[in-house]
């Protein structure tokens, strides 16, 4: 079951002769539950089509569907509320907010949620023991390491249970060790259901993708299967993301 | 977590900018609040001080030849032989309906004497009632008995005359008990005497030439009182002193009209500190709002954090401001005011001065808000 289709995806920045190209007519499908690594060097397009994915930066032409959904046929408004509902975001810089504490960024997604402050509390508190920082709630995002900053941004990326992950080099900043850790913890999401596209420099990384879209000037060179982990077994994942999906889906047709 | 939670916290880690902005905002409130509650202290107090002290409305003889300017009173060449007013029956006034709003009524018994080869007006006048008439009064010397004279200023000077010298009116001896500190008015001019003493120069027992009268018209307008003292008094015409009041509440137009157009230019200051920094502001949180946009806040979740900041600095300044204008206006009363009155405490100016502290606060930020919102969240993102 294909959930994320890019079909001709183009964008370009500046015009006339200053037109710089930085996605050239990609096409590809990312299945429901599936781990997708995004490879290339500096320039080649990867954050560029991250952004894309993410519905934050609409296409010079294109189209992107997710779970159905023509991403770029909702207004600025819907696009919010989609990203909200469907979309998880870690970024190599984490961008955690400096004046909340490690929990309050953890609940800045639900700032806009309908839920009552204790909800909303315990949605964030789960997603910070499902990262391991449970402990670390009332710390300032400047009393924390590096590993526990990048937990805490994939925590604020998940407390709102979405169905997709999208990480910008997750592991950039960090150390060998702090690295592997944050990687077991995309890939416990990801055998949870969540289906996850990261951009990474990184071999090491890029070998818990089950598959890998390598990037070169804006175009989609190849994909191939990840390295040395095992395939799981993908049915059962796909059948439980497909609920989580549908529930979206009802949540958000609500709102449009 | 709130959007409001969001805005709170921002301003308590953004303290500095916090507080130049709430301080911006306070001066030009505590501004506009002093000058207005200045004014209208100082208003009040004027009124009740031209109404208490000094003559509003004037009581002649009905003559055609009589002309009288009290601006500048001249009678040189005007002949006397004229119906005087009884001095009896100014007693008249005490029946009016509006009694109670006549503070003083001064008769006066004006003449033309000849001291040293010179022409000089004689004013024969009630000194007790002359103390509420004429309020800014200052005598160099002692109260004049029976036969004593004040004299003012330029009459002194032109006549050569100082304090203990003699001096004498159309036979009858009299003394300088003491001379007028000058007034810049006509008074200087004059020399004053008991109203007897003049009656008595002037052969005109139990007549007056005029009347001052000063009437409180806080609850009764002056026109009314004109027309009870001309009931009661037929053989005289009674006129309120227009100019005088028109002139004194013109000066007060002016300088409340200066003050507001004042209070606006500080006001317009304070708000273009607002727009600056929360400008300023804006584009330090690029990284911030960056955040926010691509985990699916909307633009208006965007805007609402920025004006929320915004009227939460505003409403408090337009609170702090209103009470730190009523304390600099007390103060300034204290310079500016002789028994300077207390500043009324209004709940209008204060729900003025918080709604347009606002009101400027959330306009100043309208641009700003408005520039947040529409960040693109990529460009945000990647602008570190």
């Amino acid at each position: 079951m294909s959930y994320i289709i890019a079909d001709h995806l183009v964008k370009n920045y500046g015009d006339g002769e200053a037109t710089v190209t930085a996605v050239n007519g990609m096409s590809f499908e990312i299945d429901a539950g599936e781990f997708v690594g995004i490879m290339g060097e500096s320039g080649s397009g990867k954050s560029t089509l991250l952004g894309l994915m993410g519905a934050m930066n609409a296409p010079t032409a294109g189209r992107l569907v997710v779970d159905d959904i023509d991403v770029y046929a909702l207004n600025p408004d819907q696009r919010a509320d989609f990203r909200r509902e469907f979309l998880g975001f870690v970024f190599q810089r984490f961008h955690l907010v400096p004046y909340l504490t490690v929990i309050e960024n953890v609940m800045l997604p639900l700032a806009v949620v309908k839920a009552g402050r204790k909800q909303k509390r315990a949605m964030a508190a789960g997603a910070l023991a499902q990262v391991g920082l449970a402990g670390k709630a009332d710390r300032l995002p400047n009393q924390i390491s590096g590993g526990e900053s990048e937990r805490v941004a994939v925590a604020r990326a998940i407390v709102n249970e979405p169905p997709v992950l999208l990480a910008d080099e997750p592991t950039g900043n960090l150390d060998t060790k702090t690295s592997r850790e944050i990687m077991e913890l995309l890939q416990r999401l990801n055998e949870d259901g969540m289906t996850i596209a990261m951009v990474t420099h990184s071999r090491d990384c890029a070998a818990y993708a089950e598959r890998i879209l390598r990037v070169r000037d804006g175009k989609l060179l190849e994909f191939r299967l990840g390295g040395e982990i095992e395939w799981k077994k993908r049915n059962a994942t796909a059948d439980k993301f497909r609920s989580v999906c549908r529930a979206r889906q009802a949540a958000f047709s609500l709102d449009r | 977590m709130t959007l409001g939670a969001i805005s709170i916290r921002n301003l308590l880690r953004r303290r500095g900018k916090a507080a130049f902005v709430l301080t911006g905002l306070v001066i030009g409130v505590a501004t506009a609040a002093g000058i207005i509650s200045f004014v209208d202290s100082m208003t009040a107090d004027i009124n009740t001080k031209l109404e208490k002290y000094g003559a509003n409305i004037l009581i002649v003889p009905r003559t055609e030849n009589l002309s009288l300017n009290y601006g500048g009173l001249s009678l040189g060449g005007v002949s006397f032989e004229m119906q005087e007013i009884q001095e009896a029956e100014l007693q008249r006034l005490s029946t009016i309906k509006n009694a109670k709003n006549v503070a003083a009524m001064g008769p006066l018994m004006l003449g033309v004497i000849e001291i040293r080869g010179r022409r000089v007006l004689l004013a024969g006048v009630d000194f007790e009632a002359a103390g509420i008439l004429k309020p800014w009064w200052r005598l160099q010397g002692d109260m004049p008995g029976k036969k004593g004279v004040v004299i003012g200023p330029e009459a002194a000077r032109q006549l050569g005359l100082k304090i203990s010298d003699s001096l004498t009116a159309k036979g009858h001896e009299l003394e300088v008990s003491a001379v007028l500190a000058p007034t810049g008015s006509q008074d200087d001019q004059l020399i004053f005497t008991h109203l007897a003493t003049a009656q008595a120069i002037f052969n005109k027992p139990g007549r007056v030439s005029m009347a001052e009268v000063a009437a409180l018209c806080k609850d009764c307008p002056i026109e009314e009182m004109v027309a009870q003292i001309s009931e009661v008094l037929p053989g005289a015409r009674v006129m309120a002193i227009q100019q005088v009041v028109k002139s004194r509440m013109e000066t007060l137009a002016q300088f409340k009209k200066f003050s507001f157009g004042l209070s606006g230019v500080i006001l317009l200051i304070g708000s273009l500190v607002v727009l600056v920094t929360m400008m300023g502001s804006v584009r330090e949180r690029t990284d911030e709002i960056g955040i926010f946009r691509a985990i699916g806040f909307r633009k208006r979740h965007v805007m609402r954090i920025v004006f929320t900041e915004a009227a939460l600095v505003s409403g408090l300044a337009g609170i702090l401001g209103y009470f730190l204008g009523l304390g600099a206006a007390q103060l300034a009363l204290q310079f500016f005011a002789v028994n300077a009155p207390v500043v009324r405490f209004s709940p209008i100016l204060g729900v003025g001065a918080f709604g347009t502290a606002l009101a400027l606060g959330l306009t100043a930020s309208a641009y700003p808000a408005f520039m947040a919102s529409r960040m693109d969240p990529n460009e945000a993102l990647r602008a570190l």
